[in-house]
This record gives C-alpha cells, structure tokens and sequence, in this order.
C-alpha cells in the first residue's frame, strides 16, 4: 500500500492536498483488500459451496447448473475479473434462496440499519461529549474524588455489558414488565427506542470516559493556563480553549467505536428482530446463500471504511496539526 | 540468558500479586477464580443433571426445585447454566489461544524476514485492524462453516491483528534496546535472538493483553452462538441458552437473563483482573492508558490570613505597581505540606525591570503564578499583603479585577509552542482579550491584534492572524505571546523564562522587545530566569531566591561587584564564561538545592555554604536592609569571596551575546 500511497503523495505540494490523497490512496487499497476478501471468501470455503448450500440430496444436474449459472466454473481469474466487472455496474449477484438481485435485497434492508447505527451514534455523542467534559471539569485536578470514583466505576460496567445483552435486559424491563415499548420490530418512534438505546449506552459510557480523561489532560495543558492568564471566564475556558483539543483526541477513539457499532447492529438486530443488514446476513449465512453474504460483507466493509475516512477528514480540520503529520 | 528469565518470571509473579493486593485486582481475582473453577467443576458434578428430560415440567418459572426454572424440554435451567461454564470458558480460552499464536507468528514475522514481506505483512495487518473483530468473525465463519470449530476459529482470527499489532510495536520497543544491540553484535542469529531475548521479555505484556482479550472473545462467543453461529444442538454455552430462552422472554424471562447475566460477569471477570494487573505493570491499555494524565495542577484558595489588610484605593503614578508581603504558596504533599514559597516581600514600581533568579526549586515560578493569581488547587495561597495598581488581590476578584487583571497584568510563559491553544488561530487568540476586556467587536479586536503584531514585529500581521500556532516559529510565536499581553495596556509583563526554549539567536530579539516596550509604555518587568547573565541585562534590580525566600536583592549593576550573599556569589561563579557551551544549563553549584518538602531549620542554604557555622544552622537570618536598595539575608554576608574573576567575565559574556544579536 505504501508504494501506491507515496506516489499520489509526492505529487503534491500543499499541506492540505498531500494528507486528502494519503487518505485516498490508503481508501483505495483498503478498498482492494475489502472486495478481493470478500470474492476469496466464497472459494476459500472447503468443498463445493453450492453442494453444501443445496443440500446432499439435491440432483448433481441442478448442483453443476447452478455453478454454471454463478460462473464457478470458470479459471479463476475470471471470475476475479467478472466479479470486479459486477461490482462497478452495482451487480452484487443473485441470491440463492430469493432469486432476487442482491442488490436490491441490500437496498431494502439497508436503511433500517443506517438508521439505527446513526441514530445510536447520535445519542452516544449527545450523552458523552457534555457527561465526560462536566466530569473532566468537576474532577480536574483531583478534585472530587467520590464522584470520579463513582463516575468511573458506573461507565466501566456499563461499557463491559455487550450491546445485545444489554437489550436483553432491557427489553426485559420496559417491554415485558412495563410494556413502555414494543419487544420486537420496526414500526412506529417508539420501536427504535430500545434498539438504538441498546446501541448507544454502552459506546456512551466508554466514550465518556475518554472524553473525561482527555478533557483532564487538556485541562493541565499550558495553554489553557495562558487563557487563564488572560482572565477569560470558566465557559470560555472550558468550552472555546478545552473542549475542541479534548475532541480531537476523542475522536479517533470515537470512530474506532463507531465502526464497530456498525458491526454491533448484527447483533442487536437479531435481538429486536430488526429487519436490517444484520439479520439479513446471518440468515443467509445459516441457509448458506453465499451471494448475499458476500454482498452484506462488502457493505459493512465499505461502511467501516467510510467511517474511518471521515474521522480522518474531521480530524484534519479540527487539528490543523494533525494534516501536517504523516499518519 | 537463563538467568534474565528466571529473574523475568519471578518479577512477574511478584508484580501479579501486587495486582491482587488493589482492591479491583482482589474482587476481579476471585470472581475469576470462581468462573474458572465452576467452569472445571460443573460439567464433572451436574452434567447429569442439567440434561435430565422432564416433560412433566416444561417452561416452569423459578422455584425452589428448580431455581431458575426449567427449558422447553423441562431441563432444570440452574443446572444448565452452570455446567455451560465449561464449554464457554473453553470455547474463549482456545479462540484466544489461536488469537494470540496468530498475532504473534505475524506480528514477528517482519522482524525476520525480508524488510519487503515485512512490510507487505504490517501494512495487511494495519488494513485488517481497522475492520471491527465481529465483522471478521462472521466473516470466518461463512469459511470455515458454522459450528463450534468454525467458530473457535473464527473468533481467533479475527482477535489476531490487534494481537499482531501490539507484538510487532513491543518487539519493534525490544530492539531498540541495548542488550539486543549486544546480542546483535554477539553474533546472535535473527531467529534466536526474537525466541530467547525478546519474546520472554515482551510475554507479560502479552499476557495480561491476553487475559483482557480472553474476556472479549467470551462475550464474541456468547454473540456467535446466540446467532445461531456458534455452538449447535445439543452442545450448549451461554450464548446458545440466551438464544433458546430470548423466545419466551414473555412467558420466562429469567431463561434469557440468566445466560446473559453470567455472560457479562464472566467477562468482567477476566476483563477487571486484566486492567488490574496491567495498572502495577503501567502496561497502557487502551482505556487506562491516559489515567497517568490526572495532572495535579490546581486552583488555589487565595486566603487572606487575619492580620489587618490596608486597602489603598488610588493608583497614581507615584504608588508601586505591584506589592507583594508575606507570600506564602503550598501544596498538600505525601508528608505534609510541601511549601515552595516561603515569606517573599517586595514591590515593583512603574517601568521598573525586575528580575527573580535562582535554581529550579527556588520558587521563582511559583511566586511568579501566585502574583498572577494562577496557583492551581489544591495549592493555597496566603500573604499579608498582595496588590496589583492599588487593588487588593486576596479577597475573591471581582469583574472589575478580572478586568484589570485581564488588561494590564500580562504574563508570558516559558515555551510558547505550549503556550498557544493549537487548534485556535492566533488572531482569535489575541482577539479574544480585547473583546472580553476591552469592550471591543470581533473586527476591532482582529485590527488591534494586527496592530500588536506589529508592535511586537511580526511580518505580514494580518495574514499570520489567520495561522494556527504550529505555523509560527519558536522566535515569533514567542514575539506573539508578548503581543497578546499588549493587547491591553499593560503595566506588568511577567515573563516566566521567556527565552529559555528558543534559539540563542532569537532569545536577544525577545529580550530587546520586552526592553522596548518597558521603555515605552512604561511597563514594569518582572523577570524570572535561572540565567543571571540575561537578567543583568535587562533589569536594573535583581532578587535572588533559595528554597522560596528572597536571600538578596540587590540594583543588578551591584551585581557582580558587590553581591553579598554566599549563594549570589555561588550562582556568579557559576555562569558560564566565553569557553562554555552557552546552550547548556546552567553550570551547577556545587551541592543540591534544598528539598522544599524538608526545608532544614536555620539557614536552608547552611548545607551548601563555605561560610556556614552554628548559628547559620539554628537561626534562620532575615532578610535585612545592608545600604540603600541592597536587602541581604545572611549571617556573614561580605563581597566578593572567591568570584573576583567574574566581573569581567561577566561583561565579556553579554557584550559577546549583545554583539552576535545585533
Ligand atoms: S546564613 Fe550562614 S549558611 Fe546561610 S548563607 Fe549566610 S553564611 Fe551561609
């Protein structure tokens, strides 16, 4: 990747457009990866995977009609090339269980976990960025020892619960016992309740976290004792000088966890039954519809690497630092 | 070699006691503890049990028979859940056992094959990193097909980039190291040196990473045989019992919280026990890695002691700038009260340039941040006297001492790269004072700040306004910090070793800018540095402090001829002369400066002292007026002991600063 990466680099002179082609060029190869992964993905499995998807007692004319039919029969290499020739014209391949475009059985499934995972994210940053700065502010400097050691060993257990567990308990809780809200499905406002609830809670209590603790690095940083220095008031200070330095150092952390929030819905949606990618691609993996598989794959995969970009991207104008550095 | 293991390996079950003796390490021990035996115990003792068919008792809720009540196929669920211990923990344990192995074969392999593969190997694992663990797991598992082996498999892969990224910076840590250059030069072959010299000694890290991954691969587990990817009928682990019992939650929800419940404790279990052991070894993990980051810098309660406070209102020109009696500064240390400043009295009148030399530990900083009112909790300040321009500055500010204070005390710091908030451009850092203070809009600021940039010379103002600090230099970055303490009008500059992180050729430029503004504005210096030499050229008086009190003060054209106190002559002796390196330290004085958390009774500076007798260390001398201007704190206070060669070494050394400067 570095060859690639170095050329699109060198081309370029400005700060600004050397760190958006390093980026682009590391997509690029990210990217390669990901599609060549999820092609090797169907040949990798031992024996023959439409035998196994059809079953032993299916007839050996049906079994070698549909290899003919998914071009398995082809050199490999061409297949390589025809699945590449697939991908740019939006041809993700059939499924095996629907007939239907794979494609499209993504178009359907996908806004309800876009929804979600957005929607978790959300929260997750609405909850920590202002919880984890007014603790950095409250704990600064060892102030308050009991509501840091209460802080910290609340959002501990809280981020150690995992995201489908936690919708276990509560759907347990509001739906069962207080019926508040569906236990399953996607309707109406209040069935995204719990899901996305779910999602965001433990993400919130880690991101948290590490917003408090940068929030107190920064908050020793010498600058903010120069806009001490300057007699600015407490909100300035926290807010204008503090805050955007901790969130710098926040969000590369933050979109670790948002990446694997995008992987996180699988789960959930399987706890709420939630018509999405997630119970998309672990019913194809149980009935074995490998087209779909490596269709839902192939979106999570892009999804995480979106994702990552625009951290990148955010960074780099949040921290006009960070785009001089090599990353 | 052998011997540096063993030693390794007793180490490092010293330090994993240590780990228990903290209260997490001690809860989390035994709740893993409790997890690991139940998990060998369980299936031997209640297997039987916990897969006895009971038609009679299908779906039953808790009772006292069955504790947690019974499964579709009336199978007491108590049982059930304990004897899936087992085969949860075994599941994990392996999956991290092929998570670690993995990482490892491919964390090393760049260190031993050819720097091509190397590389092909990093940059795949760096890319591979990226994608969360569940993605790869599922991923894994449509290959090597859904079951417990797929699964195992699966959820080891997937753990081995990050596994493989933590080798490869710890060993890549190793080799830098001096024993591995020596075995290097030894002879020792690539492969023997990574097995018997690196690997034993980057494996606890590993461990305890592992013991923390263990945890995560237990919950992965719980979540692959919960979607039905994992462990298949009959076998059960918690996850498939979660899985079995999600369906009744309606009619039975303890079958779903049971399994999760336990899910989530043992993963806490090898998750707390992990970040304990990992907290004595100071191993960063990703969350605890910034803990350390808790500095302790602190606001101060500005206590005014009970002795009457004269208030002065007026503040004409004839009345000092800056008063300052009884200054005291402390911290709450381990054994009592660390005090590193200790009773400074002096004041500072209009345009007077003034400087604070000593060692570092003499207080100069921190008298400096108590006059700014800037001492951090729990730091406390105390004095009997502290004005700035006639308002007295010990009862809680006001707006309008926020204001003055904000206008007219300016303060520039020692490392100006530190000094400017980064992600801010300079101009709203500059701006931001007159718009606060000066009643002024966002435009009028940005003017005045051009305005100010100019003053203090810096080419093309307004454009640089729009930079960020990191575009700056050292030498105008520190130029900029002064505008901005003119952004008002100042009548105190107080600047903490302004010139001590830049270049030798611009530390002139900065001090000649601080002189031209004195000069202009009327603005008084208070300058602290631990470089006599630079201070004599600046200020006209010089205080000279040890262990947080004043021992002299002195008009710095005294300086080299007639400086009385032992420790003034100590610190001329030792500046360096036209020979020594300028851009090291300040040369030492013999002796080590007083510990300010056992400050000795008598003179604190007896111990160092060529003229020290029994009085010095019983009775602490006072800091006396000797002739006009000239205060001394001393016994035996006399000129020139030993320092007759400073004087004119002295004037060489700044005429050749000056010279090479201008
Ligand atoms: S008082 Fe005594 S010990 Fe202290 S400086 Fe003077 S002579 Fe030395």
């Amino acid at each position: 990747m570095s060859i690639a990466t170095r050329v699109v680099a060198d081309a370029t002179d400005s700060p600004w457009t050397g760190f958006v082609a390093r980026r682009i060029g590391r997509l690029v190869v990210s990217l390669w990866v990901l599609v060549t992964a999820s092609f090797l993905m169907i040949h990798l499995i031992p024996g023959d995977p439409v035998r196994a998807a059809l079953g032993s007692s299916a007839p050996g004319a049906l079994v070698e009609a549909r290899r003919e039919a998914l071009g398995l029969n082809d050199p490999l290499w061409l297949q390589y090339v025809h699945y590449l020739q697939g991908l740019l014209g939006g041809n993700l391949g059939i499924s095996m269980t629907s007939d239907l475009p794979v494609a499209q059985v993504i178009g359907d499934r996908f806004p309800a976990t876009f929804e979600m995972a957005g929607l978790a994210f959300l929260l997750a940053v609405l909850i920590s960025v202002p919880v984890g700065a007014l603790m950095g502010v409250l704990t600064r400097g060892g102030r308050r020892r009991r509501t840091e050691l209460a802080f910290t060993s609340t959002s501990i257990v809280v981020a150690a619960i995992p995201e489908f567990l936690l919708a276990v308990g509560l759907v347990f809780f509001f739906a069962v016992q207080l019926g508040w809200f569906p236990v399953a499905g996607r309707s109406d406002a209040s069935s995204y309740v719990l899901p996305v609830v779910s999602m965001a809670l433990g993400s919130a209590a880690m991101l948290s976290r590490i917003v408090r603790v940068e929030m107190l690095s920064v908050l020793s940083a010498e600058y903010v004792r120069t806009a001490r220095a300057k007699r600015l008031p407490g909100w300035i200070i926290y807010f204008r000088h503090a805050l955007p330095n901790a969130l710098t150092a926040t969000l590369t952390i933050g979109g670790l966890m948002l990446s694997a929030m995008v992987a996180g819905t699988v789960l959930v949606e399987n706890v709420f039954a939630w018509p999405g990618l997630g119970s998309t691609i672990v019913a194809s993996i149980l009935a074995k519809d490998y087209p779909v598989v490596q269709g839902v794959v192939l979106v999570y995969g892009v999804g995480v690497l979106l994702v990552n970009l625009l951290v990148d991207v955010a960074l780099g104008m949040l921290d006009p630092r960070s785009t001089i550095k090599e990353g | 070699m052998r011997t540096s293991k063993t030693v390794t390996a007793s180490g490092m079950a010293a330090r994993w006691l240590a780990a228990l003796k903290t209260p997490v390490g001690a809860v989390s021990a035994a709740m893993l503890f409790m997890v690991l035996a139940m998990a060998v115990v369980a299936p031997i003792l209640w297997t039987g049990q916990a897969e006895e068919i009971n038609t009679k008792a299908i779906l039953q809720g808790p009772s006292p028979e069955h504790l947690i009540g019974t499964d579709s196929l009336g199978r007491d669920l108590f049982y059930r859940l304990l004897v899936a211990t087992g085969l949860s923990v075994k599941l994990a344990l392996a999956a991290t056992g092929i998570g670690v192995a993995a990482g490892l074969v491919l964390g090393t392999v760049p260190s031993l094959l050819s720097r091509r593969i190397g590389r092909l190997v990093t940059a795949f694992v760096n890319i591979a990193v990226a994608f969360p663990g569940l993605l790869l797991a599922m991923f894994f598992a449509v290959i090597f097909g859904v079951g417990q082996t797929g699964a195992v498999l699966a959820i080891g892969l997937a753990t081995a980039p990050s596994f493989a990224r933590l080798t490869q910076t710890l060993v890549a840590a190793q080799s830098e190291r001096d024993y591995i250059a020596a075995a290097k030069l030894a002879g020792v072959g690539r492969v023997r040196r990574l097995l018997r010299h690196i690997l034993p000694n980057i494996a606890e890290p590993l461990v305890v990473t592992a013991t923390i991954g263990a945890g995560g691969s237990l919950l992965a587990f719980a979540g692959l045989s919960f979607l039905g990817l994992g462990v298949q009928p009959p076998a059960y682990d918690w996850g498939r019992l979660l899985n079995e019992g999600l369906n009744d939650i309606y009619l039975h929800p303890m079958a779903a919280l049971a399994p999760g419940l336990a899910v989530v404790v043992a993963g806490l279990a090898f998750n707390l026990f992990g970040e304990a052991v990992a907290k004595t070894l100071g191993t960063p993990t990703p969350i605890s890695g910034k803990g350390a980051a808790t500095q302790h810098i602190h606001r101060p309660k500005t206590v005014a002691p009970s002795t009457d406070v004269e208030l002065s209102t007026s503040s004409s020109d004839g009345d000092p700038v800056l008063t300052v009696n009884d200054l005291f500064v402390s911290f709450p240390g381990p054994a009592g009260p660390i005090t590193p400043v200790r009773g400074v009295s002096f004041s500072l009148a209009r345009g007077e340039a003034v400087g604070v030399v000593g060692e570092s530990g003499s207080g100069k900083t921190q008298t400096a941040l108590a006059l700014a009112q800037l001492v951090e909790y729990p730091g406390s300040v105390s004095a009997s006297r502290l004005e700035f321009l006639g308002q007295d500055q010990l009862s809680s500010p006001s707006r309008a001492q926020r204001q003055t204070l904000g206008t007219s005390f300016a303060m520039v710091f020692q490392d100006p790269m530190k000094s400017f908030n980064p992600t801010m451009r300079i101009g709203a850092q500059l701006a931001e004072v007159a718009q606060r203070h000066l009643g002024m809009n966002r435009r009028q600021a940005l003017a005045r700040a051009a305005d100010r940039l100019r003053a203090v010379r810096v080419p093309a103002a307004e454009r640089r306004l729009r930079q960020y600090p990191h575009e700056f230099s050292g030498g105008m970055r520190q130029r900029a910090m002064i505008g901005m303490g003119i952004m008002g009008s100042p009548a105190l500059i107080v600047a903490d070793e302004p010139t001590t992180a830049l270049d030798v050729t611009v530390q002139q430029q900065v001090l000649r800018l601080l002189s031209a503004i004195k000069e202009q504005d009327n603005v008084a210096i208070l300058l602290i540095s631990h470089d006599l030499t630079l201070v004599g050229q600046v200020c006209e008086r010089v205080l000279v402090m040890y262990a947080g009190r004043i021992v002299e003060d002195l008009p710095a054209t005294e300086l080299a001829e007639r400086a009385m106190h032992p420790y003034t002559q100590a610190l001329l002796a030792a500046v360096p002369d036209m020979e020594t390196d300028r851009d090291r330290p300040l040369a030492v004085v013999p002796g080590r400066p007083a510990d300010p958390s056992r400050i000795p009774a008598g003179c604190a500076f007896a111990s160092r002292c060529p003229k020290a007798d029994e009085h010095c260390t019983r009775e602490d001398p006072e800091l006396l007026q000797r002739d006009d201007g000239h205060r001394v704190a001393c016994w035996h206070p006399s000129r020139g002991t030993g320092s007759e060669r400073v004087p004119i070494e002295l004037k060489l050394h700044a005429a050749a600063l000056q010279g090479e400067a201008s």
